[in-house]
């Protein structure tokens, strides 16, 4: 890349303003973001990932997520059409590292067999059981729709893991306090998008503002089908899943 | 008279109930944090908490900022919808300090392995290959430039490695 | 071709089990108290004049289970420097912050002042008869009223039968509760269900009866006393009762899964074949109900002499206890055991010596025999008519 010295100074003074506005501390200090503006949720289209596990490694840097732990995760699914409801899944280190090819003789085979790859992460639903069920207000809903975490007033009793029907939850090994994806609540109040988008390569995730009118969700919504995850817990989830196949569980 | 004497033990008990709930109003009082109900059933101060956590991937529109010419080489080709940290790995120390912090361009036999190495499950619409077979174990941008990797696409800049 | 369950999938938080032995532990210490409430509360309420032997034990024995009920809950937290919270800032909604205050209920005003109602006459006459150190622990117990007149005993007698009236729907309650706080989780289907509390009800009821006639025939032969046959069959009558009711709850579950075959079913099934074969069939099933519901059911249709028959009460007894707390285990680590995936398993591997490992479930074991000693030394439950 060639760079002449007068274009460098110049872009950056830009860049530092940019930056500035990057590292605001909190919402107060980015006096444009109001909660009540934003109700936030994901979209994830299943036909486009490719299971490389960007968005894996991308939020456990971003969040500092301890190793063997997982605020996002891959599934990789084998369906045999004769057998809808017994897929073939696994998930090796939540997919940080991509999946290697299956060895000959292990998992299905046949001409009626398809796979692909489901990306998961916290469903922020609207209606949580993990929100019900802590005992003392460690874990809340925001008004703008995000599940968080209050780490210092969390007595780490595990319940709110056992409540969540979607496995995302877990206690950190060294803080000992309930760990969940916080939706990157530190990058989407300053006009960021999350880290696991960010690193999405083929655009499978992306994050929504239902509030916003102009957010794309709204017409695909409107164009395509989308389902959520377990339907029958009634949880209000709002991470939304575009040709999600029936055997997903 | 007399029957109070009688049931003044009881009201000895009640007594001692009243002191200790009086005791412990007082204690809560003091110790439940004060932007507790703030917003709901929780301690308000917390959502500024994580608000405030620590950026580690600047975001793309940073780094178009300076790097505005490898921006205009990608959007027109297929890596358009790809972001610069998705193979360039965090970057926020590095738009923080652009001319002390330097990011260790990654190997690109590895690197693209990632996305594009063949498997059965990727999706038939995206363009794998088995690296072995296709590169004999050549780095990839031995033919491909990264920022614009379908050959044939214009403009075929060539870029120099640093 | 079904590869279930040859594959194992977990999702990939689910690693470890969140909640192990103390976890277990503790509806089984809330069970006993519930039980033995309920035991005593057949002789002042129900007037069941047999059981009289142990109203007194049955009461300091749920208060020394009661005391350290909390202990196992506080040792498993992250933070047990935080657990104040519950009770200062409690979530209405989780049913683990609202038992916080059904315990604290329970403890306070049906069980320590049921006691003290009970006690009260002799706590005055041993504060006056004792010396020293018992002597001032005595006054204070009595809080400084010294009235033993009949009239304020028959006042104490009218205010503790309300308080019993009112503590067998609280001891429901805080055992019921500890079942709901299973039972509500709708992403657990192991625990699922509205039989829950009602099952863990009846099963406490059945262990807290069992211990407190062990307890009751222990204490009395190392006191070199006599057992009241009456009183133990008594006790082994209502035993047998209550358990066929827990039983037949337990059975109207499984009949229920089994036939309705919901989504769960498969793993569930498969799990109880295979993890939780021993555990669950074996132990909780065979060796601890229906084999003491057959002694029990013996007793009561065989004449049989008192000696065989207090052999058999023992031994019914002892079946149960054990019973009932693979129960819990079932219910607590069972419902850890699959993946909320319903495609796979995890193992437990029971620590030694960790804040939550067996040592230190045996110690909080242990520790209620301890305080029920020390309460029995200084407000002695024993009947004053006893023959040696």
């Amino acid at each position: 890349m060639n760079m002449n010295r007068r274009f460098f100074i110049t872009l950056t003074g830009a860049a530092a303003i940019a930056w500035e506005h990057v590292l605001a501390g909190a919402p107060e200090a980015s006096p444009n973001y109001k909660m009540a503006d934003h109700w936030w949720a994901m979209l994830i289209d299943v036909d486009k990932c490719i299971g490389c596990g960007n968005c894996v490694r991308a939020c456990s840097v971003e969040n500092n997520v301890p190793e063997g732990f997982f605020r996002t995760w891959i599934e990789r699914y084998q369906v045999d059409d004769m057998h809808i409801e017994d897929p073939l899944v696994d998930s090796p280190q939540g997919g940080m590292h991509g999946f290697p090819q299956r060895a000959p003789g292990t998992g299905l085979t046949g001409n009626s067999v398809k796979e692909f790859f489901v990306p998961k992460l916290c469903n922020h639903c609207a209606d949580s059981p993990c929100t019900q069920v802590c005992p003392v207000g460690a874990t809340f809903t925001t008004p703008d729709g995000v599940v968080l975490v209050d780490e210092k007033y969390c007595l780490g009793c595990r319940y709110c893991v056992q409540a969540c029907p979607y496995g995302c939850r877990f206690i950190h090994p060294e803080k000992n306090v309930a760990q969940k994806c916080t939706l990157c609540y530190h990058r989407i109040t300053k006009g960021l998008t999350t880290a696991c988008c960010e690193a999405c390569p083929t655009g499978s995730r992306q994050l929504a503002d239902l509030k916003n009118p102009k957010d794309p969700i709204h017409e695909f919504m409107k164009l395509h089908s989308v389902q959520v995850l377990k339907p029958q817990m009634a949880t209000g989830a709002k991470a939304f899943y575009a040709n999600l196949d029936g055997s997903v569980r | 008279m007399n029957r109070f004497k009688d049931a003044e033990h009881l009201v000895r008990v009640a007594a001692v109930f009243l002191v200790g709930v009086t005791l412990f109003l007082c204690f809560r009082a003091w110790f439940v944090p004060k932007s507790f109900g703030e917003y709901g059933h929780y301690r308000g101060d917390s959502i500024a908490e994580v608000a405030a956590l620590p950026i580690v991937h600047a975001g793309h529109e940073t780094c178009e900022v300076c790097h505005q010419d490898v921006f205009e080489l990608k959007k027109a080709g297929k890596h358009a919808g790809v972001n610069c940290e998705a193979c360039h790995g965090p970057q926020a120390k590095h738009a923080d300090d652009p001319g002390s912090v330097k990011p260790v361009l990654p190997d690109t036999a590895v690197l693209c392995a990632r996305c594009h190495e063949a498997n059965s499950a990727k999706p038939k619409w995206f363009p794998a290959v088995v690296t072995a077979e296709h590169s004999q174990g050549l780095p990839c941008n031995t033919c491909h430039t990264p920022h614009s990797p379908h050959i044939g696409d214009a403009p075929a800049a060539k870029e120099e490695k640093k | 071709m079904h590869l279930f369950p040859a594959a194992n999938f977990t999702y990939p938080n689910e690693t470890q089990l969140q909640w192990s032995l103390l976890i277990v532990l503790y509806p089984y210490i809330t069970g006993l108290v519930a039980g033995a409430f309920i035991l005593a509360s057949l002789e002042r309420v129900f007037r069941v004049e047999a059981v009289k032997p142990t109203y007194r034990l049955a009461l300091l024995t749920a208060l020394a289970f009661l005391l350290v009920a909390p202990l196992p809950l506080q040792l498993h937290l992250g933070h047990p420097e935080r657990s104040l919270e519950m009770y200062l800032t409690p979530h209405t909604s989780s049913a683990m912050a609202m038992f916080g205050f059904v315990y604290l209920w329970y403890l306070m005003v049906v069980l320590v002042l049921e006691i003290w109602l009970d006690y009260r006459r002799d706590i005055v006459l041993l504060s006056r008869s004792s010396k020293g150190l018992l002597r001032i622990i005595y006054k204070a117990m009595t809080l400084g009223s010294d009235n033993i007149s009949e009239r304020s005993l028959h006042i104490d007698e009218r205010v503790g039968y309300i308080i019993t009236l009112i503590g067998i729907p609280s001891a429901f309650l805080l055992h019921g509760y500890v079942g709901f706080i299973f039972g509500s989780i709708k992403a657990n289907p192991w625990w699922s269900s509205p039989l829950m509390p009602v099952v863990f009800i009846f099963s406490a009821m059945v262990s807290g009866i069992a211990a407190v006639m062990l307890l009751y025939m222990a204490l009395t032969k190392m006191r070199h006393r006599v057992i009241s046959i009456d009183c133990v069959d008594a006790i082994a009558k209502y035993l047998f009762y209550i358990f066929i009711i827990d039983f037949s709850l337990e059975m109207l579950d499984l009949i229920h899964r089994v036939y309705e075959a919901d989504e769960s079913f498969r793993s569930l099934d498969f799990m109880v074949h295979t993890s939780l074969w021993v555990p669950h069939v074996i132990i909780q099933i065979l060796l601890g109900t229906l084999v003491p519901i057959t002694i029990l059911g013996a007793t009561q249709v065989l004449p049989l002499a008192e000696v065989v028959r207090k052999r058999m009460y023992a031994i019914a007894g002892c079946l149960t206890l054990v019973g009932i707390f693979a129960m819990r285990w079932n219910v607590v680590i069972g419902g850890q055991l699959f993946s909320k995936s319903l495609l796979g398993y995890t193992t437990f591997t029971l620590e030694l010596g960790s804040r939550d490992g067996l040592a230190t479930a045996i110690v909080l074991t242990i520790m209620p025999l301890g305080i029920l000693y020390v309460l029995a030394k200084l407000l002695p439950p024993w009947p004053q008519n006893e023959t040696t």
